[in-house]
C-alpha cells in the first residue's frame, strides 16, 4: 500500500456512496469545531450541501467562511465535528486515503491560484497529467475542450501574468473542471471584480453548474450573487449557522441578524417585504454589489 | 479637523469620575510575576531554536518518506539539476577562481618570507579540495539558488498554490520539495569538483604566471599531496550542504506567511540561516571526518 498511489475508494466507501446516489443532500456537515490557539472561529457548523444545487455560504468578514473550506478541502483538520461526504465521513483519513475524495472536488480560489510557471494549457493539463493516463492527444483535446467552453482557449499558451482577472478565474474554473469533479467549491469569486463581471463570473458558475449538473458551493458576501444563482443559501455567523434556506426563506427571514446584515448589503426594506419574488429578480440599489 | 474633534473629546471632562491611579502596590509586578517574566525571557530562545529544530525535523522526515513513495517526477528532477547546476557553473567557477587566485597570492607571499613558496601547490590543493570548494560552491548555490527558491515557494503559499497543489491530490511536499533536495545533493558536490578544478586554475595562474614560482613543483605538490581520499571529503560535505541548503530554503518558503512582507521575510531568513548552517555543519562534519576529538 506504501508504495501504491493513492485514488480508490475502498469497497466500504463505494457501497456508502452507492447508497447515497440518490440522496438529495451530497455533503453532511456536523458539528464541526476549529480553533486557533484560544480563538473559536468555526463553533459546531451544522448544514447540508444539496447535490446538484448552487449552495451559497454568506458571512460577513471573519465569520468563518474562508476557515470553513480550508476544513471542507482538509486543508487543515477540525479538532471536532464530521463532514460526510457520499457518507463517509472524510476528517479520520489521511492524505493517501483523502485522493479518491479530493478528486471528487474542484476549488476555485478567489484569486484563481494559477501556477504562475506553467501556461494556461499546462495549468489545465496538470491535474490530468497527475492522476490521469491519457495520452498527450488526449489532454490536448479536453484541456482545450474545457478551455472554449469557458471561452479562453485564445489564451491557452499565455502565462497567468499576461491575461485579465476575469480571464484568471475561467481559466482556474477550467482547471477545476477538467476532472469533471462532482462539487466545485469557488471562494467569493466576484471579489475584486465590478459589477458587470460579477454578473459574468455568476453567469458562467450557473452555466457549468446546470451543463456538469455538479454540486456548487459558493462561499461570498456577495448578496446580488445570492439571489442571482443561489438555490440554498447559509448565513453564518461568530462561527455557526445563523439561518438556512432558499433565497427566498432567507429575504423573509426574522431573525435580526440575517436582517441586520441584508440591509447592510443594501438589500432594501421593500425588497425584503416582497420576498417571493423568484430568485434573480430582486433589484439592488446602484453600488449594491 | 477629525483630529480636533478628537483632542477637544480627550479634553473635556466627561460626567463619570476620572479612574484612579493605580496605587503603588498594584502597579509593582509581585516578586512571583517578575522571576516568571525572567524565565519566560531566558526560556523564549532556547524554546524558538527547539521549535524551529522540530519544524526542520518533521519536514525533513516528510521530504525523506514522500522521496520514496511514487510518483517519481524525473522531470522536475532533471528541471532543478538544470537550474541548481547547470545555471550555476558560471558563478561558481567565477568565485573558485577569484578564491585560487587570492588565496595563491597570499600564500605565495608568505611562504616565501621562510622560502617554503615550493609548498603552495599542496597547501591550496588540500585546502581547496576540503573545504573551500565545498564551502563556497554551497554559500554561492545558496544565494543564487537557495534564495531563488525560498521565494518562489513562499510566493506559492501566499497565493495560495501549494493549497491548489493539495486540492488536486497532489502532496506539496512530495512535488515541490523533494526535487529540489535531491537535486541539490547531486548538483552541489559536481558543483563543489568545478570550484575545486577552476579554483586550482587561478592558483596555478596566480602563483606561477603572476608571482614566479615553478610550475612543475606546484603540480608535482597538488599530486603528491591531494588524493581521492581528500577530494571524497570535500564532495560529501558537499551533499550534505545541497540537502542543508535546500531544506532550510524549502522550509522558509513553504512556512512563509503575511504576503509580500512574509515572502521577502522567507528569503532572507532562508540565505542567512542556510549560510550559517554551512559553516556549523563544517566545521561539524570535518571534526567528525578528521575524528580527532574536536567535537
Amino acid at each position: 500500500m506504501f508504495f501504491k498511489r493513492g485514488g480508490e475508494l475502498t469497497e466500504e466507501q463505494k457501497k456508502a456512496a452507492e447508497e447515497c446516489k440518490d440522496d438529495p443532500v451530497h455533503i453532511r456537515v456536523r458539528e464541526v469545531v476549529k480553533s486557533y490557539g484560544e480563538h473559536t472561529v468555526l463553533n459546531g457548523i451544522t448544514f447540508d450541501i444539496y447535490r446538484g444545487e448552487i449552495n451559497i455560504i454568506i458571512g460577513g468578514s471573519g465569520a468563518g467562511k474562508s476557515v470553513f473550506t480550508r476544513q471542507l478541502l482538509r486543508l487543515e483538520q477540525p479538532d471536532s465535528g464530521k463532514i460526510l461526504v457520499d457518507g463517509t465521513d472524510i476528517l479520520p483519513l489521511n492524505d493517501w486515503q483523502l485522493v479518491p475524495f479530493r478528486k471528487k472536488f474542484g476549488m476555485v480560489f478567489q484569486f484563481g491560484a494559477l501556477f504562475d510557471s506553467m501556461t494556461i494549457f499546462d495549468n489545465v493539463a496538470f491535474p490530468l497529467r497527475e492522476h490521469t493516463k491519457m495520452s498527450r492527444k488526449e489532454i490536448h483535446e479536453r484541456v482545450f475542450q474545457r478551455l472554449e467552453d469557458l471561452r479562453v482557449a485564445d489564451a491557452a499558451y499565455k502565462l497567468p501574468g499576461q491575461i485579465s482577472g476575469g480571464m484568471q478565474k475561467r481559466s482556474a474554473l477550467a482547471r477545476a473542471l477538467v476532472l469533471e469533479p462532482e462539487i466545485l467549491v469557488y471562494d467569493e469569486p466576484t471579489s475584486g471584480l465590478d459589477p458587470l463581471s460579477s454578473r459574468r463570473v455568476d453567469e458562467l458558475i450557473r452555466e457549468t453548474s446546470e451543463k456538469f449538473g455538479v454540486t456548487s458551493l459558493i462561499i461570498t458576501h456577495d448578496m446580488a450573487s445570492v439571489f442571482e444563482i443561489g438555490t440554498q443559501v447559509n448565513m453564518l455567523y461568530q462561527g455557526r449557522i445563523e439561518a438556512s434556506g432558499t433565497p427566498d426563506d432567507i429575504l423573509r427571514s426574522h431573525n435580526p441578524v440575517v436582517i441586520d446584515f441584508l440591509r447592510a448589503s443594501g438589500v432594501s426594506a421593500s425588497e425584503i417585504e416582497h420576498a417571493g419574488l423568484p430568485a434573480g429578480r430582486v433589484s439592488y440599489p446602484p453600488g449594491a454589489d | 479637523m477629525a483630529e480636533t474633534v478628537a483632542k477637544a473629546e480627550e479634553e473635556e471632562p466627561s460626567g463619570e469620575p476620572p479612574e484612579e491611579p493605580p496605587s503603588p502596590e498594584e502597579a509593582q509586578p509581585t516578586w512571583g510575576e517578575a522571576f516568571l517574566e525572567v524565565g519566560k525571557s531566558i526560556m523564549a530562545v532556547p524554546t524558538a531554536i527547539l521549535a524551529e529544530v522540530g519544524v526542520m525535523a518533521r519536514l525533513s522526515y516528510e521530504t525523506f518518506m514522500w522521496g520514496i513513495r511514487p510518483p517519481y517526477r524525473f522531470r522536475l528532477l532533471v528541471d532543478m539539476l538544470e537550474f541548481l547546476g547547470v545555471q550555476s557553473i558560471f558563478i561558481v567557477g567565477l568565485s573558485g577562481l577569484f578564491v585560487g587566485g587570492v588565496f595563491s597570492l597570499q600564500l605565495v607571499n608568505g611562504f616565501r618570507q621562510f622560502g617554503a613558496e615550493n609548498q603552495v601547490g599542496a597547501v591550496i590543493g588540500l585546502a581547496l579540495s576540503r573545504e573551500l570548494a565545498p564551502v563556497f560552491s554551497a554559500l554561492m548555490i545558496t544565494s543564487r539558488a537557495g534564495s531563488a527558491m525560498a521565494t518562489e515557494i513562499a510566493s506559492m503559499r501566499v497565493t495560495n498554490q501549494i493549497d491548489a497543489l493539495t486540492t488536486m491530490s497532489v502532496n506539496p511536499v512530495q512535488y515541490l520539495i523533494v526535487p529540489r533536495v535531491l537535486a541539490a545533493t547531486i548538483a552541489t558536490p559536481i558543483m563543489a569538483l568545478l570550484a575545486f578544478l577552476v579554483g586550482l586554475s587561478g592558483a596555478y595562474l596566480v602563483g606561477v604566471e603572476l608571482m614566479g614560482i615553478d610550475g612543475g613543483i606546484f603540480i608535482q605538490r597538488v599530486k603528491w599531496f591531494v588524493d581521492t581520499a581528500d577530494v571524497g571529503q570535500g564532495l560529501t560535505k558537499s551533499a550534505v550542504f545541497g540537502a542543508a541548503l535546500t531544506m532550510i530554503a524549502c522550509r522558509h518558503g513553504f512556512y512563509a506567511t503575511g504576503g509580500a512582507a512574509g515572502v521577502g521575510r522567507a528569503t532572507n531568513r532562508a540565505v542567512v540561516q542556510a549560510s550559517v548552517a554551512i559553516l556549523v555543519l563544517d566545521y561539524v562534519l570535518t571534526a567528525v571526518i578528521l575524528g580527532e576529538g574536536a567535537i
